[in-house]
């Protein structure tokens, strides 16, 4: 900390003022997804004076808002499921095992975290209409797999590595397999860690738009971000069903951020500047 | 209980660190055998290997009769007591202890039997259900050492298992360590770097130096006919003072020892040499006195033990005499010559 | 690209600036550390597009309120309609990607800052530096690892950027915001031009790559050290 008092003052009002600009927009949306349509389009006022559940109502009557929800759900979760399940088995060998081109490797996982989604979003078009899963909920799954994977093994391998070894060698030397090793002794030990790294994940692919405009064709199989970006109104944009769309969007996914915020904050900044 | 052998064993890492080299070693059943150096002389890699955490490059580790050089750490049937404990915090004390048998698949009763046992015999048997992170660090120690005793295992392996201790848990877990080899007979290899902790524990001690076996003799022996001059200056405390031959009259470039409780201090010019008085620690029951021995090329120090009185004041002159039953004679290459 | 490149620079530069100033007032031990840290994380969390269409609806020409508040504090004199002028469109746009990733290089640097001896900075003071020159001598050199990386990871994002601009304004006015992600994704799926399509994507593919080697032979090596 570098703790100057006479700078106490200069930094609280910085901070304050950081977290109002940074939070105003939230607000705004909130505020405004419950605003009537009539006054949406005229001035707007800080503080509102009447506040309606219409855009809310509507999403779910009019437009079947649940559909995109629950596809969401089922690509994400399974996704995050699957990862994790598979990648912590790949992130425990690579981190523990020894076996030649281990470092190649790793470089590769994350060479792969840094392609451009715009760059596979052709080939994986061409394969997946080949294999008939376009608008198919594998069809989504299979592609957040080439970017949930990665993310997933190079967090865990962190988490694993700083595990102390000596907890392995002695369920070793007492007899245990290497994989009951695992079982027993080093998941529950990693077992925050992989929480986050689930929540990571999910937050990814709940969020991902790209793969997921390109491969869906209507609204049975689109995700949330894709139902909210394709709202359409018959008149003028309809922003108050956008905004209610969009805190919905948010929100599972903020309350998890939330719930998880310093083990999250701990996640995202070990593996970035291990330096 | 078996035997342990280890013959040949050589260890190089792939970043060309050699830690063993052509070691040679043999424990006898029953037999408390303690591997003590300094850091990086390949104590600790000896007994990885025999645990079989690490793998040699060459040569082969036998536990009583079998060959298990190839074979992993699950299959040998030895138990080890790590430096830093390694308890599973996520498991209990119970679970602990019962974690090496249950992985066996030794019958649940069997289970039972055994932990209680070994924890009524190591004072646990009312923090049998709390966790590690609940626990003093003595009772942490006597988790790690009951975990590897109900395993009733082929040979036991400590390594510097007293280090994480204040001063006074290590002398009485030292007790406890030997009471237990006592009551079971147990093949121990036992790693520390404490000199003096091998020399109170072992019942052979073995010197390792960059890779290889100095010297494997029981205690006395070692301090009493060190078979180098590492060893020499290795066992002992305060250590070997090492001497040009010459002093004594040998000119074939031998190196003379002599321990500094072997010096008698003398008025000037009656003893073997003259020195000058540098440094006095009063330590109770005796003074550690530092000389400065002149005019011979570099200046060399003697460390002299003297009874506490008369008090030896500094800056003044001395003569000092060597006992000559003591006298302990290197050649160039450091080796004991008699 | 020439808009990718603008996009990046102009983004990467004021989420680097602001992000160290955030960085900083973070480090201090307060009260509502959690508030702040809360309130920083949520904007990352979202989907981009929600983000997009916030900053949009905030600058709609009708409706929104950056309009309002503009007018009402006298710098216009009256709404401007942001997305329909070319240039004024990367205003939103920008003020988008900033807001929801400024979070994310503060926490960054927020590590590297934690990383800092606190020793360092009381032998400076007691050398006599200002605050200014703690700054410049302890902190910025310090800092430099996590500041590139937090510049290669927001660089590499920045040129790949699409959903954003999806969302916010289709490209336009005309394709005035186009970044290079998007033209591709139109050539491919819109245009149904795939052979041009590919060829782009294998360009931005070769470009992101040879960033991302860079990035790897700096952070690589220390990345896979093994503990086994």
């Amino acid at each position: 900390m570098t703790g100057e008092p006479g700078r106490g003052r200069w930094a609280t009002v910085a901070i304050v003022g950081l977290i109002a600009a940074t939070a105003f927009p939230f607000y705004w949306a909130i505020v405004s997804s419950f605003t009537p349509e009539s006054r949406l389009f005229s001035a707007p006022r800080l503080f509102p004076d009447t506040l309606v559940l219409d855009h809310y109502r509507a999403l779910f009557t009019e437009r079947e808002f649940w559909v995109p929800i629950r596809n969401s759900l089922v690509v994400a979760g399974t996704t995050t499921a699957f990862c994790v399940a598979v990648g912590a088995l790949c992130a425990y060998a690579l981190a523990r095992l020894r076996f030649r081109g281990k470092a190649p490797l790793l470089a590769l996982i994350l060479a792969v975290s840094m392609f451009p989604q715009i760059s596979v979003v052709s080939p994986l078009y061409l394969l997946l209409r080949a294999l008939r899963l376009i608008n198919t909920y594998p069809g989504l799954i299979l592609p957040y797999l080439t970017f949930a994977m990665p993310l997933t093994v190079w967090l865990l391998v962190g988490i694993f590595r700083q595990l102390p070894a000596e907890l392995e060698e002695a369920a070793m030397v007492d007899g245990a397999s290497r994989l009951r090793t695992f079982l027993e002794v080093v998941i529950p030990l990693a077992l925050p860690g992989l929480a986050t790294t689930a929540i990571l994940t999910f937050v990814y692919s709940w969020n991902e738009f790209l793969f997921a405009l390109s491969f869906t064709l209507g609204p049975e199989r689109q995700t949330v971000p894709v139902a909210i970006a394709l709202l359409r109104g018959q008149y003028q944009v309809p922003w108050g069903q956008i905004l209610a769309g969009s805190i919905i969007a948010t929100a599972p996914v903020a309350l998890l951020v939330l719930a998880f915020q310093r083990r999250i904050v701990q996640g995202l900044t070990a593996g970035a500047v291990k330096g | 209980m078996a035997s342990v052998r280890l013959e040949g064993i050589r260890k190089t890492y792939p970043n060309g660190h050699v830690a063993a080299r052509d070691l040679d070693l043999e424990i006898a059943d029953g037999e408390f055998m303690v591997l003590v150096g300094p850091s990086g002389c390949g104590k600790s890699t000896a007994l990885r290997i025999v645990a079989g955490l690490e793998t040699p490059t060459g040569g082969r580790v036998l536990i009583g009769d079998r060959d298990v050089t190839g074979l992993p750490p699950q299959e040998r049937d030895i138990a080890m007591v790590f430096q830093t404990y390694a308890l599973y915090p996520h498991m209990t004390v119970r679970e602990n202890l019962g974690f090496g048998l249950r992985m066996r698949g030794v019958a649940k009763a069997t289970i039972v039997d055994r932990v209680v046992k070994v924890a009524e015999a190591l004072a646990l048997g009312q923090v049998l259900d709390r966790k590690p992170g609940q626990l003093s660090g003595g009772q942490r120690q006597r988790v790690a050492l009951g975990r590897a005793m109900v395993r009733e295992p082929q040979a036991f392996l400590f390594d510097e298992p007293l280090s994480n201790l204040d001063a006074k848990l290590r002398v009485e877990t030292r007790a406890e360590l030997a009471r237990l080899h006592r009551r079971l007979a147990a093949t121990i290899v036992y790693v520390t770097h404490d000199q003096e902790e091998a020399m109170t524990l072992g019942g052979r001690v073995a010197v390792l130096r960059d890779g290889k076996v100095e010297q494997v003799a029981p205690p006395m022996e070692l301090y009493r006919r060190p078979a180098t001059v590492f060893v020499g200056g290795f066992v002992g405390s305060p250590a070997m003072n090492f001497l040009p031959g010459d002093i004594m009259g040998r000119t074939d470039g031998s190196t003379l020892g002599i321990r500094p409780h072997d010096v008698v201090l003398v008025p000037p010019g009656q003893g073997d040499l003259d020195a000058k008085v540098d440094v006095v620690e009063p330590r109770g029951s005796e003074l550690l006195v530092h000389l400065r021995l002149d005019g011979l090329g570099s200046e060399r120090e003697l460390r002299v033990v003297a009874p506490p009185e008369p008090m030896v004041p500094a800056d003044t002159v001395t003569g000092v005499r060597f006992d000559r039953e003591r006298l302990h004679w290197f050649d160039r290459q450091g080796r004991r010559v008699e | 690209m020439g808009h990718t490149l603008f996009f990046a620079v102009v983004s990467v530069t004021l989420e680097l600036a602001l992000g160290t100033m955030l960085a900083l007032a973070m480090n201090r031990a307060f009260r509502g550390r959690g508030l702040m840290r809360a309130s920083v994380l949520v904007p990352w969390a979202m989907p981009t597009v929600v983000s997009g269409l916030l900053w949009k609806f905030m600058f709609d020409g009708d409706a929104g309120i950056a309009n309002a508040a503009l007018v009402k504090v006298g710098v216009l004199d009256q709404p401007l309609v942001w997305f329909i002028r070319t240039g004024f469109a990367w205003v939103p746009v920008i003020l988008a990607d900033v807001w929801k990733t400024t979070p994310f290089v503060a926490l960054l640097l927020l590590a590297g800052l934690q990383n800092i001896d606190a020793s360092l900075y009381e032998a400076a003071r007691i050398d006599g530096a200002s605050a200014w020159r703690q700054f410049r001598f302890v902190t910025l050199p310090l800092l430099r690892p996590a500041i590139l990386v937090a510049l290669i990871f927001r660089t590499l994002d920045a040129f790949r950027v699409f959903d954003l601009i999806y969302v916010m304004t289709g490209g336009g006015p005309g394709t005035s915001t186009e970044p290079i992600a998007l033209y591709t994704f139109n050539s491919l799926l819109q245009y149904l031009r795939f052979g041009y399509g590919s060829a782009l994507s294998v360009i931005v593919f070769v470009v992101t790559f040879a960033l991302a080697l860079v990035y790897i032979r700096y952070l690589g090596a220390g990345l896979t050290e093994t503990k086994a």
